[in-house]
């Protein structure tokens, strides 16, 4: 190397540069901006730009062409009409309506079911512990479709179950026996799945909420006097609020945009949002409407997804060290 | 044991053959002890001792195993923590974070069928015993640790109880607060001469704190007695080398005159004089214990005829400012620690001694400690 | 204090037969011999011989696979690559919009992805020419593409509980970026990396939604035939096919479970030798 060289380069520089090779091209920097490049690239390129589309095709008109979408040539080139269909028609804004019920009356079952299971779960011993989580996670690797399989399976009018559930009615109530209970293609079959399939996202964040809570609290409230119930409204309920949330939100969200559920087990006279997209692009092949039910849908979402955030935000400061 | 129970009539405290076992260990073996009304009593002991577990018996968070505990001439073995008339002061303090420092304290007292009015000025009036009046509405994650720590008492000592129990009080505190603190928590428990049963690993603390300290190991009582009780007057090898440091030698009795016995010390080639305040047979195995700080060191011989002088050169030295620690090698290659204060002030080259110093140690008979056990 | 908090332990009971019930109800009817799949018609295993023989199942489980285990791969290598980049680099140009791409795709309602995904591949056909027919490809870069976002979320939070001293240490000690990232950083977040793949095959193997709108003709994945057989009702043959997958995830599970338990099991051991020693 000339000694000219040597002068204008940085001593630090000159050492990488005689290692050459690989490890040298990745410390002149160049690694960083690759890390942070390609799966940047990749995500811009397929998830910005479909929702770009999205969005773009929300204000656009349906055609017969092919695609079957056009834009409006002339100022403000917005369409509006798709937007006013969605108040005019009552089918969207039934469909939205059952989709919040459905979903909330969903998430309200899986906590009310999952609740005390996470806090069962932080109260057995530690083995018991790992074998009961793992029984939770288990359904979530096998098939969600077999999930709601099994109960159209144990829902069907002549399976045990409904023939054990018709029994039990007609013993209750002898005047008018039934044959069967009606429960295939319900909205009740709709929430019962959602929540059969979801309930493992309600108890797992708040098991995890519940877990790291210091148990001494709880016999600092015993030894102020409280009795053990006491002691969980006072201290236990409030403290696994972010739980609560974070569980409750990773079954709203999801459920609120249920497509298969609906479809496999739900009547199609109620029918949810996620089953009016479906339609709108692949029977009715009205991109436009089904990008501003999409829109509508998403917007819906905003304010939960938020909310998360936010509260995630918290439990992750609140989980870092103070200084 | 050496129970000084000043006993008219029943303790305060009884805790009568208490066992806790988890499984197969033992955490606490067959224990009772007395404490008295008023009393500042602390159990000290070093990690997995039992006395927590001792504790939070106290407390009611644990049920014994077999023994009784009596707190008032009640038994409450069986009673539930919130039927007891005893509170806890954890030693992570415990506070509910979701509440403020006002709300903490005034916890307790809503399961007490008192007046709103009654419940705000005891409230009040435990704020301003702790002088967190100003503090009132935050919430813990907002105030210091020293804070904290006295709102962990206050919550504790509104209810009023006839116990409290403090878990490693001081624990979590810088050494400065700790000494501050110390003083305030004994200043506390005299002002309202509550009954304070605390559990330490630190034994300055037990010394400072406690009117009566209770040595654990291994889920047994090994002394019961007043802070200079313990450190003076240890009864086994394990509470002297517990508390404070000490200087031991193995010897045999050779002979007991005028209250002072003779021991032959092999290791040292010597014999030594100690106080023998309790009837020894002559031959028997002892062990003679001495205080760093109550050997005298010095440059030059002592007179002939002084009791217990031992010579060796001085291998290592710490100052500490107040006072100076030797490790001095004897002759025979033993190495004793010594103690000394710095009561005159003075450089380096001033000193009693120096490194490689040839120097004679001397202690007085009465300083010794005999040990059998 | 030390009773047994009686109702918390019924409510686990009842939530595992809630879980388990409908699970073990199917499996049990897969043995049945009756054409009914919910009415018992004595013991059978007539319907896993069926399975077997159907070379539609196979041939869809096998498409399936390829998808899962490409994708997997890919979606972790892009997963990590952005875990590392949000986590190590507090400030880049475009931070809050890369971050956003992250997290949108987990909360973003699986008929949009499939929709958005599939106006753009129609379109780029339109317009570019590519890609010429959906199936292989498409599904595999639509799975990549959601599947990924876990990944990264899973790998962010493990690196950013690690130790950044460590980091620090080893380049103190003397190691390039890019020497420390290969030395510590990925040894210590592999667990992570491989729950993250894990996450990902499995999401892509079950996935239906997305798959059915991005696919085109021929290409039939296993949930997209399961999903076209359910919609007809209860058939004995997906009883078997359940009762197997469900055996095999559990069998894998139980696997994974014992060896963490091993692992942890010999952890705590050393700690418990070291603190012994010290004494």
């Amino acid at each position: 190397m000339a000694s000219a060289d040597t002068v204008s380069e940085a001593p630090d520089t000159a050492e990488p540069a005689r290692r050459g090779g690989l490890s040298a091209w990745f410390n002149r920097n160049g690694w960083k901006q690759t890390v942070i490049a390609v799966p940047f690239t990749w995500l811009f390129l397929f998830f910005f730009i479909p929702f770009v589309i999205v969005i773009a095709m929300s204000i656009a008109v349906r055609t017969e062409t092919s695609p079957p979408f056009s834009f409006v040539g002339e100022f403000p080139f917005v369409n509006t009409a798709n937007t006013l269909r969605l108040f005019e028609d009552s089918l969207y804004i039934r469909a939205f309506l059952t989709s919040i019920w459905n979903a909330s009356i969903a998430t309200f079952l899986c906590l009310l079911i999952g609740y005390p299971m996470a806090l069962g779960l932080t109260r057995v011993s530690k083995g018991w512990r790992n074998i009961l989580l793992m029984l939770v996670v288990l359904p979530f690797w096998t098939s969600f479709l077999l999930r709601i399989y099994a109960w159209i399976g144990l829902m069907g009018a002549n399976s045990w179950l409904n023939r054990l559930l018709t029994g039990i009615y007609n013993l209750v109530s002898p005047d008018a026996p039934l044959h069967h209970i009606q429960m295939m293609n319900t909205n009740f079959a709709v929430i019962l799945v959602t929540v059969y399939c979801y309930l493992p996202f309600m108890v797992l964040p708040l098991y995890a909420n519940l877990e790291k809570l210091d148990l001494t609290l709880n016999e600092a409230a015993m030894d102020l006097g409280s009795k053990p119930f006491q002691v969980f409204l006072d201290v236990t309920l409030p403290l696994s609020i972010p739980g609560i949330i974070a569980g409750g939100l990773l079954v709203f969200i999801p459920a609120s945009g249920e497509l298969v559920i609906p479809i496999l087990v739900g009547t199609a006279s109620d029918p949810m949002i996620g089953r009016v997209i479906s339609d709108e692009f692949a029977s009715a092949r009205d991109w436009p409407m089904a990008a501003t039910v999409a829109v509508a849908l998403l917007v819906l979402l905003v304010g939960p997804t938020m909310l998360y955030n936010h509260f995630e935000a918290r439990a992750q400061a609140a989980a870092e060290p103070k200084p | 044991m050496t129970g000084q129970t000043a006993g008219e009539g029943r303790p305060f405290i009884r805790i009568e053959g208490v066992t806790k076992k988890f499984g197969a260990f033992t955490a606490v073996d067959n224990v009772s002890l007395d404490i008295e009304k008023g009393e500042f009593f602390a159990l000290l002991g070093g990690s997995g001792c039992g006395k927590t577990t001792l504790l939070r018996m106290l407390a009611g968070f644990e049920t014994p195993t077999a023994g009784r505990v009596f707190i008032d001439g009640q038994d409450m073995t069986t009673v539930p923590p919130y039927d007891r008339p005893v509170n806890m002061m954890f030693q992570s303090y415990a506070l509910f974070p979701h509440m403020t420092v006002e709300k903490n304290i005034g916890y307790g007292l809503k399961h007490e069928k008192i007046s709103v009015a009654e419940r705000q000025e005891r409230v009040r009036s435990i704020l301003d015993l702790v002088q967190l009046t100003p503090f009132a509405g935050r919430k813990p994650h907002q105030i210091s640790g020293g804070q904290r720590q006295r709102v962990a008492l206050a919550r504790a000592l509104v209810k009023q109880p006839k116990l409290l129990l403090l878990d490693e009080p001081l624990g979590a505190l810088d050494k400065k607060l700790r000494e501050h603190t110390q003083f305030e928590l004994a200043n506390i428990q005299y002002k309202l001469g509550i009954t304070f049963v605390v559990v330490t690993h630190d034994q300055e603390e037990a010394m400072t704190l406690a009117s009566r300290i209770a040595v654990m190991d291994k889920g047994v009582v090994r002394q019961i007695g007043t802070a200079s009780g313990v450190y003076e007057f240890p009864n086994s090898k394990f509470v002297a080398g517990f508390i404070g440091s000490i200087n031991m030698f193995e010897g045999r009795i050779s002979g007991v005159a005028d209250g002072l016995a003779t021991v032959e010390v092999p290791e040292l080639a010597t014999s030594m004089k100690a106080r023998a305040d309790r009837p020894f047979a002559t031959g028997s195995a002892i062990t003679v214990a001495v205080r760093p700080e109550k050997i005298s060191i010095a440059r030059s011989a002592p007179p002939e005829g002084t009791p217990n002088v031992l010579a060796g050169v001085v291998q290592d030295l710490g100052y500490f400012g107040k006072d100076s620690l030797y490790r001095v090698k004897l002759d025979g290659g033993t190495i004793l620690s010594v103690n000394s204060v710095n009561s005159r002030r003075g450089l380096e080259h001033e000193r009693v001694a120096e490194w490689e110093d040839r120097v004679w140690l001397q202690f007085e008979p009465s300083s010794a400690i005999l040990l059998q056990e | 204090m030390n009773r047994k908090p009686v109702f918390l332990y019924s409510c686990l009971c009842f939530g595992f037969a809630f879980f388990y019930v409908p699970i073990l109800s199917m499996i049990f009817f897969s043995f049945n011999k009756s054409r009914l799949a919910t009415v018992w018609g004595g013991f059978s295993i007539e319907w896993y011989g069926k399975l077997f023989a159907n070379a539609q199942i196979l041939k869809a489980a096998l498409l399936s696979l390829e998808i899962a285990l490409l994708s997997a791969t890919l979606a972790t290598i892009l997963g990590t690559m952005a875990g590392l980049a949000l986590s190590r680099f507090r400030r880049f140009r475009g931070r809050t919009l890369f971050s956003g791409f992250v997290t949108a795709p987990l909360i973003m309602p699986e008929v949009i992805t499939g929709i958005s995904m599939l106006m753009m591949f129609i379109l780029m056909a339109e317009w570019i020419g590519w890609p010429g027919s959906r199936g292989f490809t498409t599904i595999t870069l639509a799975h990549i593409t959601f599947s990924m976002t876990y990944v990264t979320t899973v790998v962010q939070s493990r690196l950013s509980s690690m130790d950044v001293s460590i980091e620090e240490a080893a380049m103190d000690l003397g190691s390039r970026p890019w020497q420390v990232l290969k030395d510590i950083t990925l040894p210590v977040i592999s667990p992570a990396i491989l729950s993250g793949w894990l996450l990902a095959f499995t999401i892509s193997l079950d996935d239906v939604v997305i798959s059915s709108f991005v696919s085109g003709p021929g290409t039939t994945t296993l949930p997209i035939l399961i999903w076209s057989k359910v919609k007809l009702g209860v058939t004995p043959d997906i009883n078997a096919l359940a009762a197997i997958i469900v055996t095999v995830v559990a069998v894998c599970v139980a696997i994974a479970g014992v060896v963490m338990y091993r692992q942890e099991q010999r952890r705590e051991r050393d700690v418990q030798m070291a603190l012994r020693a010290n004494n």
